[in-house]
């Protein structure tokens, strides 16, 4: 597979390594109410779709960005790639 | 008997002559032979013995879909079993066997096999062998597996080298027969980057193997001065002898190059093969059709072959499988192989046509209507018998029959992303379906376009359009365009003992017997039959067989089913996917700045991950491991030892949010930790489970340096960034890995201060007033040179870890030992450093095995629940908190002479000893010389109530039970007092 | 119809006549005490032992495709109970005792042989480790060995040796381990639930559950509503799919898994090894392929195929572990998809429905597990309790914290 990082251009998927939904960026607050059900749901429940899926690769190999990719699991065409910080930042995410 | 068989013209250099043995019989050849075709030319039919039955096997086909003329090709370790004769390059001293015989190929003793048949149907084995059990691994099985199985390996060490290499372009042309070559002159003559790969070792495709012209030239000719503009442009890449064996994502192709598999012996230092990653903008899959055979009785005796495959032989190889010929099939290819033949002089028995319009000849005669219905010949075809359209029999004399059942394209590549191919009713066959590879077309036979014209056409117009070229196409020659409509004929009604798959012996009898038991689906007919799970992969059989379940079944052939193709098109070897990574080579191997100074001191290394590290040091007269490493620990913990800790992972923190960061991904708290001070800390993963621990020195107000494990560090950076870039991605702060950086070394013992005041430049006050336990800080060392210096411990003792740039450090290491020389300092391995850690009870992989807690690791206080870190909320969840949870413990043998052992379990002194009673594990053991005894560390059950109890230690796996007591897991110095010494 | 020798023999004698169909070809039944999703091998144990064990009559086994074509008819055929942990152990050794007695149970050649597998050692750590594990195995009431390298290479003696980056340091064999002839296994068990009356209904495809009042009723289907009393789910690869039907997600990701056949060879290799320094693991068919896999590709994927990067991987360690197979020829690759679930190890319980069971999560070791998984799903239908080898095998452990984690790497699916 290659994916087309947006800094470096089209790279070996063999350059990542992979971790898993892009869900894993919406880290529940700690301080919330039903923080442990949040955190047993965000550590451990995943869509798992079919088709389109927004997932997270680690440049390790390359330039140590965090990537996300959203990909087709039945095709594997890749639709789309974002830096994970712009994404963190536009879910809301800070410090 | 020389080249009996041998005719005249061809595409060989007669001017050579190689010579070549088959099964100790030596015969000669031509260079632009194979060794199907030599063999034919020498008149040898029968070369190997089919799978089940044992039966006579010769060459059906003059390619890679080869099922039948497979032999052990070359000697000694470089034999290679199961090689297709029919792709076979001939080259000088080549050597051949045939396989899957005993005694020999003529008197095969499980040739019995074919007798008893009918007992061995399909499936026979899945309703049998079941009585007595036990017998099946004793008896039956041992007996099938003798039986099974094809050639052989050596058993030996492959020899050869096997490399990789990666290629780019705008588009790969898979390929080089009519349409391959045009959409090749087409793209080139564009100037557009092109790589033309082609399995064979002469390009051209079919065009070398007929005898019609292209304009002026014969169809050689043609392809020829075609291959020889190519080669004459920058742009393009010839690649014979690749075969691209399969279509991978976003455009990616794998291709094997045989680079030596047709040379007598490899050059030095050459590759035998070379596996290629193609990287395409676009694909043009060019590869032709192969011909499919009819099924009739007795179809698969040596010397009936494919007919096109005869004529390849005969105008390409000048080489006839016999003297005289007959033709079974079903269009007029069949005729074009009877021409051919005629006009080299062979004699044609007579073309068979299953037609009643079959075209008629001068030169031969045709039998309309008529079909094969068996045939004779124990080593070889002798006869065949034929009903003629009156009902009537005749028998044809002849030495081979050349088969044709029509062509089918080959699709496989269009498949290999899981895409089905499409029926074509006009050709009764499968052609590409819509789902193809994206960026991959099809053009020629393989698309379905199957005259020659039609194949130079639609080659250029493909190329033009993929690439997206305006303007004219380039002229195509004068070529044949005879349109081509193929009436299906699968069988010869009424065979039974007629092959389909003729390597795997499936006949026409066991499809319908796997009809019948409701084996029906295409896919439970091959795993049923083994059809098509051959060494070919169905690529003749396939069809025939999926025509056959049609029929039976009473439905179309599209409503029985497609057959579909996975990767790779031909068996690649496996040392070719490995190419360099093996041996020594199979992964990078990472090295310390003082292996070299530790490689001189005669250590005695071990891997640990990539890396390998002094695992101890032996003296002139150490005869035993435990000699060197106990005096390692004694003298350290005596005088001085320096250990090289390069390999711990070391990542710099940096920025103004560096200490909310650390806080964030240790358990414990960092945003207070005074600069020049160093921390231990606890990292959770997520899920509350440790996943690692190191130090944390502040070097500045936003400066730290951490340590993780050696086998962690890579994950613990990734993880690092992730909380980074994707938790925090405001947060002022930046990474990175310095582990190959810093070199590092623990100078451990009661003299560690007063060997270091030797070298650290004296304006640094390491005292330990000036630089108590846990100090940091950035000093110089040997007269300025930088340095960064931990007051930290791993040993128990007083001990530094001084870290400088990496290539000072051999010299670093070389200075310690020479201004040690008072203290008798000595270097200590990687043992020592475990011994040592486990006196003083210190937790290390064994214990933070993935599966423990802080609270399992005695640190459960350290988890601070006023801050949010990670792994902090999951791990209050309530099975890791329960009463009883597993606390490390130490462990020691009553009976001092008695050992531990790593990976026994803890029992109560009473009662029984299962997995029901088990009270916990013992991680790491050692022996240690502080305390001249055996111990260990462990995890018990409410293990920090239970110091002092008997135990139980058992180790049934190795035959162990000893009796233990449970203690602190600080054998050395509880109270801490040396460390801050 | 009983298989036998006897059989063969007569039928051979009269042209084959007498074979009848496998299993019959049922059109399903407006309502069913109990339905199971998914005809690989877990939904066909599952049947045949409720049926065969638990009595359950009216029984129906649904399969989108054709049957045995998940899993069980693409994996490497191992069979072995070498686990470490409680939650595990006493599960994966039923399993390989009911293996045991497959053949006469189900009245169908499996080719159940156990040739015994070794896991090589290559480090003290993985000598504790497998210490560790092998005494809890003995434990357990299965069998272990601990090898050193001389023993290994006895048995062995063309893996490397002489020139390995990860010398061979030891082994740890389980001579009770071995392979099973993988497609056969689906069409044991499916024969036999078909002869205790159980319909298998292929081509249909559950298109949706319908849900009343919190209660299962049935499946919807490419051939009309399924009614039954309870459903269970064994789909492997589909299990996030098809559960989400009923509005559920799980803790599972799926992933594809690349396994490897060679070129038919002469019996080279006694028994199975796997590789401790690298991703490859290996046995010897019947037929003589070299039946070989390794990692997976590590993204999520229904694809049912992979890329080259594992292939060149897997290769890479067969020739470092064994280089004498560089000449022998790699056949056929394919791809499963693998139901990764979030500690390694599989969940059979209950769901939130009533009246809707699930069994899945079985990562990339559901093979072995097919007679135990199917025994044990049986009994949780039928009795609507745990089976007692299984009662960790329960959803809310990862609520809890009771994760049964083999591998100790944590809740990141591709990892296990």
């Amino acid at each position: 597979m290659i994916i087309n990082h947006p800094l470096l251009g089209p790279r070996d998927a063999s350059e990542f390594a992979y971790l898993g939904d892009a869900s894993l960026i919406d880290r529940p607050d700690w301080q919330a109410e039903n923080a442990a059900e949040a955190f047993y749901e965000y550590a451990y429940l995943r869509d798992n779709p079919v088709g389109e899926h927004r997932e997270l690769w680690f440049h390790e190999a390359g330039d140590r960005s965090w990537l996300v990719v959203t990909r087709n699991t039945m095709t594997h065409e890749i639709s789309k790639v974002e830096l994970a910080r712009d994404v963190a930042r536009a879910r809301g995410r800070s410090k | 008997m020389t080249q009996t068989n041998r005719l005249s013209g061809g595409q060989i250099d007669r001017n050579t002559t190689l010579n070549f043995r088959f099964d100790n019989r030596s015969y000669t050849a031509h260079s632009g032979d194979t060794l199907a075709s030599a063999l034919l030319a020498n008149g040898v039919r029968m070369i190997g013995r089919s799978f089940k039955y044992h039966r006579p096997r010769g060459v059906l086909t003059a390619g890679s879909e080869e099922p039948n003329g497979i032999v052990e090709l070359r000697t000694g370790n470089r034999k290679e079993p199961n090689t297709r004769a029919t792709t076979t390059e001939m080259f000088d001293g080549l050597e051949a066997q045939s396989q899957n015989r005993w005694p020999s190929l003529k008197y095969d003793a499980l040739a019995v096999n074919d007798l008893f048949s009918n007992f061995l149907s399909a499936g026979f084995y899945y309703k049998t062998f079941m009585w007595p059990a036990a017998f099946w691994e004793k008896l039956y099985e041992p007996m099938i597996r003798r039986a099974a199985g094809l050639g052989s390996l050596s058993m030996e060490d492959d020899p050869d080298e096997y490399d990789k290499g990666f290629r780019h372009c705008d588009l790969l042309i898979i390929g080089s027969g009519p349409s391959g070559l045009m959409a090749a002159l087409t793209a080139g003559r564009a100037g557009a980057d092109v790589i033309l790969a082609d399995e064979d070792f002469a390009l051209g495709g079919r065009l070398n193997s007929e005898t019609f012209t292209l304009g002026d030239h014969s169809a050689s000719d043609w392809a020829a001065q075609a291959v020889a503009e190519l080669s004459a442009l920058p742009n393009v890449r010839l690649m014979p002898r690749t075969t691209v064996i399969g279509a991978f994502d976003h455009g990616v192709y794998g291709a094997v190059e045989r680079t030596g598999d047709h040379l007598p012996t490899l050059p030095a230092a050459k590759p035998r093969q070379i596996l290629w990653r193609i990287y395409t903008k676009r694909a043009l899959l060019c590869a032709g059709a192969t011909e499919r055979p009819i099924a009739f009785e007795n179809n698969d005796r040596p010397g009936i072959m494919m007919a096109g495959a005869l004529r390849s032989y005969a105008n390409r190889f000048a080489v006839t499988a016999s003297e005289r010929v007959a033709i079974f099939t079903n269009n007029d290819d069949g005729h074009r192989t009877a021409a051919d033949m005629h006009a080299k002089g062979v004699k044609i028995a007579a073309v068979v046509d299953v037609r009643d319009d079959a075209p008629t000849s001068h030169d031969y005669e045709v039998l309309r209507g008529a079909q094969v219905t068996d045939t004779k010949g124990r080593h070889g075809l002798t006869f065949v018998e034929v009903a003629l359209a009156d009902g009537t029999t005749r028998t044809l004399d002849c030495g081979a029959l050349g088969v044709s059942g029509g062509w089918n394209p080959n699709v496989h590549l269009t498949c290999h992303q899981r895409g089905r191919p499409a029926w074509n009713e006009a050709l009764a066959a499968f052609v590409p379906g819509p789902d193809l590879p994206v960026g991959l077309s099809v053009a020629g036979a393989a698309n379905g376009v199957m005259s020659t014209h039609g194949a130079l056409q639609s080659g250029a117009e493909e190329a033009a359009q993929l690439l997206e070229l305006s303007g004219a196409l380039p002229d195509l020659p004068k070529a044949e365009d005879a349109p081509v409509a193929q009436k299906p004929f699968w069988c010869v009604e009424g065979c039974k003992r007629a092959w389909l798959d003729q390597q795997n012996d499936v006949t026409v009898k066991d499809v319908k017997l796997s009809y019948q038991e409701g084996f029906r689906s295409v896919e439970h007919l091959k795993r049923y039959t083994t059809l098509g799970m051959a060494t070919d992969q169905g690529k003749t059989s396939n069809m025939g067989g999926l025509a056959i379940m049609a029929e039976v079944a009473g439905k179309s052939i599209p409503e029985t089913g497609t057959t579909i193709f996975r990767p790779p098109y031909t068996p690649v070897p496996i040392g070719t996917f490995a190419g360099r990574m093996r041996g020594q080579e199979f992964h990078p191997t990472r090295l310390t700045p003082s292996h070299y100074w530790a490689k001189e001191r005669g250590a005695v290394f071990v891997e640990v991950g990539n890396w390998l590290r002094a695992q101890w040091f032996p003296l002139p007269g150490e005869t035993h491991w435990r000699e060197s490493v106990d005096r390692e620990v004694r003298q350290t913990r005596a005088s001085v030892g320096v250990c090289d800790c390069t390999t711990l992972g070391k990542i710099d923190v940096q920025g103004t949010d560096a200490a909310a960061f650390l806080n964030r991904i240790y358990a414990n708290g960092f945003a207070k930790l005074a600069v020049g001070k160093t921390r231990y800390g606890l990292m959770l993963r997520e899920d509350g489970i440790a996943m690692d621990d190191g130090t944390a020195g502040r070097l500045a107000e936003d400066h730290f340096v951490v340590t993780t494990t050696t086998a962690n560090a890579a994950n613990v950076y990734r993880h690092m960034e992730f909380v980074r870039q994707c938790l925090c991605p405001d947060m002022d702060v930046q990474l990175i890995s310095t582990t190959e950086a810093w070199a590092q070394y623990a100078v451990a013992g009661p003299n560690a201060r007063k060997l270091l005041q030797k070298i650290v430049d004296p304006e640094f006050d390491i005292s330990n007033e000036g630089f108590p336990f846990m100090a940091c800080g950035n000093i110089t060392v040997c007269g300025g040179l930088r340095a960064r210096l931990f007051r930290i411990s791993f040993s128990g003792e007083l001990a530094f870890e001084i870290a400088v740039p990496a290539r000072y450090g051999d010299a670093l290491m070389r200075r310690l030992m020479t201004e040690g020389e008072e203290f008798a300092v000595v270097p200590y391995g990687t043992e020592a450093l475990g011994v040592m850690r486990i006196e003083k009870g210190h937790a290390a992989g064994n214990e933070l095995n993935g599966t423990t807690t802080a609270l399992n690791l005695g640190m459960g206080r350290m988890v601070s629940k006023k801050k949010d870190s990670i792994g902090s909320t999951l791990s209050e969840r309530e099975a890791l908190n329960e009463p009883d949870a597993l606390r490390m413990v130490g462990i020691k043998p009553v009976d001092a002479d008695h050992k531990i052992t790593a990976g026994g379990h803890l029992m109560n002194t009473e009662g029984p000893v299962d997995a029901a009673h088990d009270q916990g594990y013992v991680t790491s053991a050692a022996y240690s010389p502080s305390l001249n005894s055996s111990i260990g560390l462990g995890f018990l059950k409410n293990g920090g109530n239970r110091l002092g109890e008997q135990m139980r230690l058992v180790s049934p796996v190795t035959d162990l039970t000893v009796e233990v007591e449970i203690v602190s897991a600080h054998f050395v110095d509880p109270e801490g007092e040396r460390v801050r010494a | 119809m009983r298989y036998s020798g006897f059989r063969v023999i007569k039928e051979a004698l009269t042209g084959h006549e007498g074979w009848t169909p496998a299993w019959r070809d049922p059109e399903p039944k407006a309502q069913y005490d109990i339905v199971v999703i998914g005809g690989g091998g877990h939904g066909l144990a599952t049947a045949h032992y409720l049926a065969k064990v638990y009595g359950q009559r009216k029984v129906a086994v649904i399969e989108k495709g054709w049957i045995g074509g998940g899993n069980v008819g693409r994996n490497t055929t191992i069979i072995r109970s070498n686990y470490l942990l409680d939650g595990n152990e006493p599960f994966y050794e039923f399993s390989l005792k009911l293996w045991e007695g497959l053949e006469q149970d189900v009245n169908y050649n499996a080719m159940v042989s156990q040739r015994g597998i070794i896991n090589l050692i290559h480090s003290d750590a993985q000598r504790d480790a497998f210490t560790r594990r092998g005494n809890a195995m003995i434990l357990n009431g299965a069998d272990a060995e601990l090898l050193d390298a001389d023993q290994v290479r006895k048995e062995y003696p063309y893996l490397n040796f002489n020139d390995a980056r990860f010398p061979i340091k030891g082994g740890l064999a389980q001579r009770r381990g071995g392979t099973v002839r993988h497609d056969a296994v689906a069409w044991g068990y499916a024969r036999s639930a078909d002869s205790h009356g159980v319909d298998i209904i292929q081509n249909c495809e559950v298109t949706g559950f319908r849900i009343e009042n919190g209660k299962c009723l049935g499946v919807e289907t490419s051939k009309g509503f399924i009614g039954a009393g309870k459903v269970g789910c064994a789909v492997a690869g589909n299990s996030g799919r098809v559960m989400g039907m009923a509005g559920m997600r799980l803790p599972i990701e799926s992933h594809v898994l690349q396994a490897f056949v060679s070129e038919g060879l002469k019996p080279l290799l006694p028994g199975v090894i796997t590789f401790g320094a690298g991703h490859f693991y290996v046995s010897q068919s019947d037929k003589g392929g070299l039946v070989f896999g390794g990692d997976l590709d590590g993204y999520n994927s229904y694809a049912q195929r992979g890329n080259l990067p594992v292939v060149e991987d897997v290769c890479e360690g067969g020739m470092a572990l064994m280089p004498m197979i560089g000449r022998a020829r790699l056949l056929r690759m394919w791809g499963g998809i693998m139901d990764m679930s979030m500690d390694g190890s599989p969940i059979i319980d209950r769901t939130p429905v009533e009246g809707l069971y699930f069994n899945g999560g079985w990562c990339y070791g559901g093979f072995k597990a097919t007679p135990a998984s199917g025994y044990c799903f049986a009994h949780l239908l039928a009795r609507d309790e745990p089976h007692p080898t299984a009662t960790a095998y329960r959803f809310d452990r990862f609520r809890t914290g009771r994760m049964i984690d083999e591998k100790g790497v944590g809740n990141q699916p591709n990892l296990h």
